[in-house]
């Protein structure tokens, strides 16, 4: 954390009490499944945060994103509600999804948040189909599209950045590095240089230190200016790691990933930890302070579960809703 | 009034009514600007609406899928076109795990309004990957809907009631239809989804046949009322939705059906329509419901082979006589 402050202590707390947040949900979660409260799996975000809270801190409501298997944090970042969240893990009507989606396809349109994805690169065309409606209606938004290193593996990447910086599009494409795809390290699956393939297009790419949120805000901020200037697209390699496993139930991962390393990252580059330090050195924040955020998002995340489990399922008579806009039941009407 | 028009023409002319009428249309795919596409169905568009409307592709299909879905999503409407129905192999995950399941799994947010123009039909001399009818897989998967128009007429109408619908429409047009001409009204109309035509009354035998099908279904039901069988022509229009009650109606009147649709007959449109119609009328069958489609096997490149494979009239007309006659010979 080089930066020396330039934002106001609100704008600082919010991205500080996003990333606790998005912690807090993913623990939460991860208690459902042990649990065997929550139908299904799910894919953790823990140890992400900034990559998801710098990028989405500087974006607006009407910019647009796409989010991933591992797409939790995302949605917190963009502006999602606890509460909703829990109620789609659950598969509960008032989820963000009326219980259809579940963990991996969790959409807020409200925030601009145009889906989780369950097909890994899938939501590459999508983030940059958003990015040609903003230039063809000349909106003024940007779209950022997540995905992770092994989705760099997919050929509609290359597609989608080819036509991207063709026709100019407002697109960041931001690479998720956290080390692993699925089960196997980076390194056996993507030959050269993720940022190498952006450049083939002509698209400038960046590499930055995905546990520091500040320096991804910085980076985040000043591409989406340049791309609502019609800059764009641009390519961003966030180095990061993940906490957990692939999902909720790779437990035993010796045989790719040594428990040393998971203790080191954990120990020396949490995002949450060092930002708290650095918020608390700059004097913006005192460490009881942080001790409170902490409080009152644990209890936001209890308050949420609860009502979560609580909450209806959706009735029967849904299960043939939302298939055709316009229709109300599609089984009375194919 | 009306006048006669090519169905080229026609598609034409509805994408060019709807970009006048809804700024958010555009267009999308492969040499669809100066080219017109190979066919020539886009030719004039870019001149009227410009490049930034009537968009040129690399060839990457599942892309520019994808970027359409996207657009779709957040304001536009796009009409993508695929060159050849062939292709749509290389966009499935972008049209059935993307676009069609997208309203759905975000419980009725997030909605498609995307077109998917694509063809269809053998007898081309185009060999076995650019002459499939592969209308059956995309009318397998919740979400999609799927147009078959049988003339220009059709074409038009359906083509502009899919510009607007809020879904994704995949519109299957026989590339062997395009310059087939029809009478085509002056004045706008819109043909509703799911509302099958009557193309040829009859008593004694019903023919529910898809696209190019229905020419054929139309000619052997004139064979037929040469030798005092009354055969009905059915056009369903859109395989999603099905206009069922018409089918229905009409084969509790006539007692017989067979169905003809050019996509492979194994596990294809026919054998739905066929379910169909057993599941809701068999107590008024006198006959099995008889099946037309394209032979089982790749489409071959020879004249002399791919003939074979498809539907005819005199096959059609054939298999009618012995329904009517009550010959139909089981094997035992």
């Amino acid at each position: 954390m080089a930066e020396a402050p330039t934002h106001n202590t609100e704008d600082y707390l919010r991205m500080y009490r996003q990333m606790v947040r998005i912690r807090a949900f993913e623990d939460t979660a991860n208690q459902l499944y042990l649990s065997a409260k929550m139908p299904g799996l799910t894919h953790m975000y823990s140890g992400q945060e900034a990559v998801a809270v710098g990028i989405c801190a500087a974006l607006t409501d009407d910019d647009r994103i796409t989010s991933t298997h591992r797409g939790h944090g995302h949605c917190v970042a963009k502006g999602g509600d606890l509460k909703t969240m829990f109620c789609e893990l659950l598969g509960k009507a008032e989820g963000y999804c009326r219980g259809k989606g579940g963990s991996m396809h969790i959409a807020d349109q409200s925030h601009g948040n145009l889906g989780a994805n369950a097909i890994v690169g899938g939501s590459m065309g999508i983030a940059t189909g958003a990015a040609l409606t903003a230039k063809l209606r000349e909106t003024g938004h940007v779209a950022v599209c997540f995905f992770g290193d092994g989705a760099t593996a997919q050929g509609l990447l290359y597609e989608v950045m080819n036509m991207a910086a063709l026709w100019r599009l407002p697109v960041i494409y931001a690479c998720e590095n956290n080390g692993y795809s699925e089960y196997t390290r980076t390194e056996e699956i993507a030959a050269g240089s993720l940022t190498a393939r952006a450049e083939a297009f002509g698209i400038e790419a960046h590499r930055v230190d995905g546990q520091d949120v500040l320096a991804v805000n910085a980076l985040a901020r000043d591409l989406v200016e340049r791309a609502r200037r019609g800059e764009g697209p641009f390519f961003v390699e966030l180095e990061t790691y993940r906490y957990h496993g692939h999902h909720v139930g790779d437990i035993n991962r010796d045989y790719y990933r040594s428990k040393d390393e998971e203790a080191e990252w954990k120990r020396v580059r949490d995002p949450i930890v060092n930002f708290g330090t650095w918020l608390e050195a700059e004097g913006i924040v005192s460490a009881d302070e942080l001790v409170a955020i902490g409080e009152a998002v644990k209890d936001e995340a209890a308050q949420a579960v609860a009502h979560a489990e609580a909450a209806e399922y959706p009735p029967g008579s849904e299960v043939d809703m939302h298939v055709y806009k316009g229709v109300d039941h599609a089984l009375a009407y194919i | 009034m009306s006048r006669e028009t090519t169905l080229s023409k026609a598609v034409n002319e509805a994408i060019a009514e709807e970009m006048r009428r809804d700024p958010t249309v555009f267009l999308l795919g492969e040499d669809v600007a100066e080219a017109g596409t190979p066919f020539k169905v886009l030719s004039g568009l870019v001149e009227e609406f410009g490049t930034g409307r009537v968009i040129d592709t690399p060839i990457s299909e599942p892309g520019f899928v994808g970027i359409a879905v996207g657009a779709a999503m957040t304001g536009t409407r796009p009409i993508v076109d695929l060159m050849f129905g062939d292709f749509l192999y290389l966009v499935m995950d972008q049209l059935c795990n993307q676009a069609a399941k997208s309203y759905y799994m975000s419980g009725g947010k997030l909605n498609v309004p995307m077109v998917l123009r694509t063809n269809m039909g053998a007898t081309r001399r185009s060999a076995a990957q650019h002459s499939q009818s592969l209308q059956a897989l995309v009318a397998h998967i919740p979400g999609l809907k799927v147009a078959m128009p049988s003339s220009a007429y059709e074409a038009k109408g359906l083509m502009k009631t899919a510009i607007r619908d809020d879904n994704p429409v995949v519109i299957f047009e026989d590339k062997l239809m395009y310059q087939d001409k029809a009478p085509v009204p002056e004045e706008e109309y819109l043909i509703p989804f799911g509302e099958a035509a009557i193309k040829r009354e009859g008593g004694d035998i019903t023919l529910i046949g898809t696209s190019s099908m229905v020419q054929v279904a139309l000619k052997a039901a004139e064979a037929l009322s040469a030798e005092g069988i009354s055969a009905e022509v059915i056009d369903p229009r859109t395989l999603v939705p099905l206009d069922e009650e018409t089918l229905v109606r009409s084969v509790k009147k006539t007692s017989r059906a067979i169905v003809i649709d050019e996509g492979h007959r194994n596990y294809g449109v026919t054998g739905e329509i066929a379910a169909r119609l057993n599941e809701r009328a068999f107590y008024h069958l006198d006959a099995p419901v008889l099946r037309f489609g394209a032979m089982d096997v790749p489409v071959p490149f020879s004249p002399a082979l791919e003939d074979l494979t498809v539907p005819t009239p005199e096959a059609v007309a054939q298999a009618a006589r012995t329904l009517c006659r009550g010959e139909l010979i089981h094997a035992a």
